[in-house]
């Protein structure tokens, strides 16, 4: 059961998304993220809406895997929503349309508009760093992470980014391995008659010291075999280390960055503009 | 050069600060090239260090590994070295480095900093080679015992090496990954004429070997052929090795006095070899 997790909810397709480089990806998500945020009106906010609607169409990714995403958040959301609802904020506009609840908690026409605004940028955001775990393998983000850190190198800390990325490339590999390890530990406390889903927070904090030991002491072991099995492997560090699967960006890549940026200029025209 | 490795007069011992253990004293082997090794010997034996001192993974204390005729003590050999001899372990799970098997096959190459096309090939010529390349893009932990163990020989297949050493390959898998196993290591051995050095103590595994050898206690009691190792029922006892139950059986007739060797270890030739001497002793 819980060895079938996967990891960055990975949904295979061959989407034209998919097959983006994951380097574009990973970057377009951030400048999208500051879009999102620097966006002050709703017009702009419709247009980063557009382009994510727009991206979600061509991901091939069915709707309800979103919905299942935002059930998570739905909370936050509608916290942010009612703290936006009643803060009066620092405008100096006077509002056209006022309610007093009770006490001094008041909603305005301005607070109910910020209230649907920032939810939105909530929502936003999620749908679109989902969309990235959706449609690129942890692997290829490891990668479009090492190569984006790569200039690192000029200053010195060419071994960090490989090593970073070694490390990444290692636990995303191992997390299967431990969790059906820890499972099996599970199983073999219990037939010893470890207790571990009654009592208080105290007593099943306890109970995990006889997991938590086991399992520790068999991770600094498969740690020692592997580096062996590595220097068997010839691994000397990222020094002369050629990867086989090399990233390339094509024509569908630039393509991507030109609509993001010409919907990235309009947005700070707007901003400037209105 | 005929031997691919040639140890001399070879001393390991485990530097701690408590206790000094001598694995090895004064040890000699040659393994020619293209042959097919067995090393059989129980747990303590000194096996596994053995095969960690064959790709320089280990330094000897005292005397010389060398590989192709270059020492392992030199460090500038070092990667030379484990290109040359690739080292499989007992334990598949900790020897894969990726999650996607095609990438755990090209860390090798990588490492070796060959082109990314040369690696591609590299790498499908190896997965071909222990049949698993319909699971390249499959992930590791979803694939049973005797396949993780395929990829991870392929993992040293595809540094294109000289010899293999495999240190207890099967050892944790079922008797199903286990013939998996034995047949792509004979395939490798036969067909790519790489040397093989298979290190285990079932005895069954040594069969088709061209030679055996039998250690106990850091020192070789034995070496010959197959054959002339299992007809030995007594000395594999003696160093504490599982016998067959097709030998034992043997082994037991024979000592009953039936006019019969027990130099055969499938259930046929046994059989076989059961049937002819009732014959015999009936004319």
């Amino acid at each position: 059961m819980l060895k079938d997790i996967t990891f960055g909810q990975y949904f295979e397709s061959k989407s034209f998304v998919h097959k983006l480089d994951p380097r574009t990806k990973l970057l377009l998500l951030l400048i999208i993220i500051i879009l999102i945020f620097i966006s002050k009106n709703w017009l702009s906010l419709l247009l980063v809406a557009l382009l994510i609607f727009s991206s979600m169409i061509f991901s091939k990714i069915p709707i309800k895997m979103y919905l299942k995403n935002l059930k998570a958040v739905l909370p936050i959301l509608i916290f942010t929503m009612i703290i936006n609802l009643f803060y009066a904020g620092s405008t100096t506009a006077t509002p056209k349309w006022s309610q007093n609840l009770f006490w001094n908690l008041t909603i305005t026409d301005i607070s109910l508009s910020r209230a649907v605004f920032m939810a939105s940028r909530i929502l936003l955001l999620i749908i679109v760093s989902a969309e990235l775990t959706y449609t690129t393998t942890p692997n290829d983000l490891t990668d479009a992470i090492e190569n984006l850190l790569s200039p690192l190198r000029f200053i010195g800390l060419k071994n960090a980014v490989h090593t970073l990325a070694m490390m990444m490339t290692i636990a995303l590999r191992f997390i299967p391995t431990l969790i059906e390890e820890t499972q099996k530990i599970m199983n073999a406390q219990k037939a010893r008659g470890a207790d571990l889903e009654n009592g208080k927070l105290i007593e099943r904090i306890k109970a995990l010291i006889p997991i938590l030991i086991p399992l520790l002491i068999s991770s600094v072991r498969r740690a020692y075999e592997l580096a062996e099995a590595m220097e068997c492997r010839c691994y000397n560090g990222g020094e002369g280390r050629i990867r086989m699967k090399q990233l390339k960006y094509n024509f569908d890549d630039f393509f991507t960055f030109l609509i993001v940026f010409i919907v990235g200029a309009t947005i700070i025209a707007i901003n400037i503009i209105l | 050069m005929n031997n691919i490795i040639e140890v001399k007069n070879v001393t390991f011992e485990y530097d701690d600060a408590d206790r000094k253990d001598i694995i090895l004293k004064d040890f000699c082997l040659d393994i020619k090239r293209g042959s097919f090794t067995v090393i059989l010997g129980h747990n303590g034996s000194g096996k596994s260090t053995l095969a960690k001192l064959l790709n320089g993974l280990y330094k000897p204390t005292e005397g010389n590994v060398f590989v192709d005729g270059i020492s392992t003590v030199d460090e500038k050999n070092e990667i030379e070295i484990k290109r040359r001899v690739g080292l499989v372990f007992q334990n598949p799970d900790n020897q894969l480095v990726a999650s996607i098997v095609e990438d755990d096959v090209a860390f090798g190459p990588e490492n070796l900093g060959h082109s990314p096309d040369v690696i591609r090939n590299e790498v499908d010529d190896a997965l071909k080679a222990v049949d698993m390349y319909d699971f390249r893009k499959s992930t590791p932990h979803r694939l049973s015992g005797g396949q993780k163990q395929r990829i991870a020989i392929a993992g040293i297949i595809a540094m294109k090496p000289d010899c293999i050493v495999l240190d207890e390959p099967t050892a944790m898998l079922d008797p199903k990954g286990r013939a998996e196993i034995i047949s792509t290591i004979k395939k490798l051995n036969s067909e790519k004429g790489i040397t093989v050095v298979l290190i285990t103590h079932f005895m069954e595994e040594a069969v088709d070997a061209d030679r055996v050898i039998v250690m106990d206690d850091g020192k070789i009691v034995a070496d010959s052929t197959p054959k002339d190792i299992f007809s030995n029922i007594s000395l594999l006892k003696q160093v504490g090795l599982d016998v067959p139950q097709t030998t034992e059986l043997l082994y037991r007739l024979k000592q009953g006095g039936m006019n019969i060797t027990t130099d055969v270890i499938s259930i046929e030739e046994s059989a076989q070899k059961i049937y002819d001497a009732i014959h015999l002793e009936e004319i």
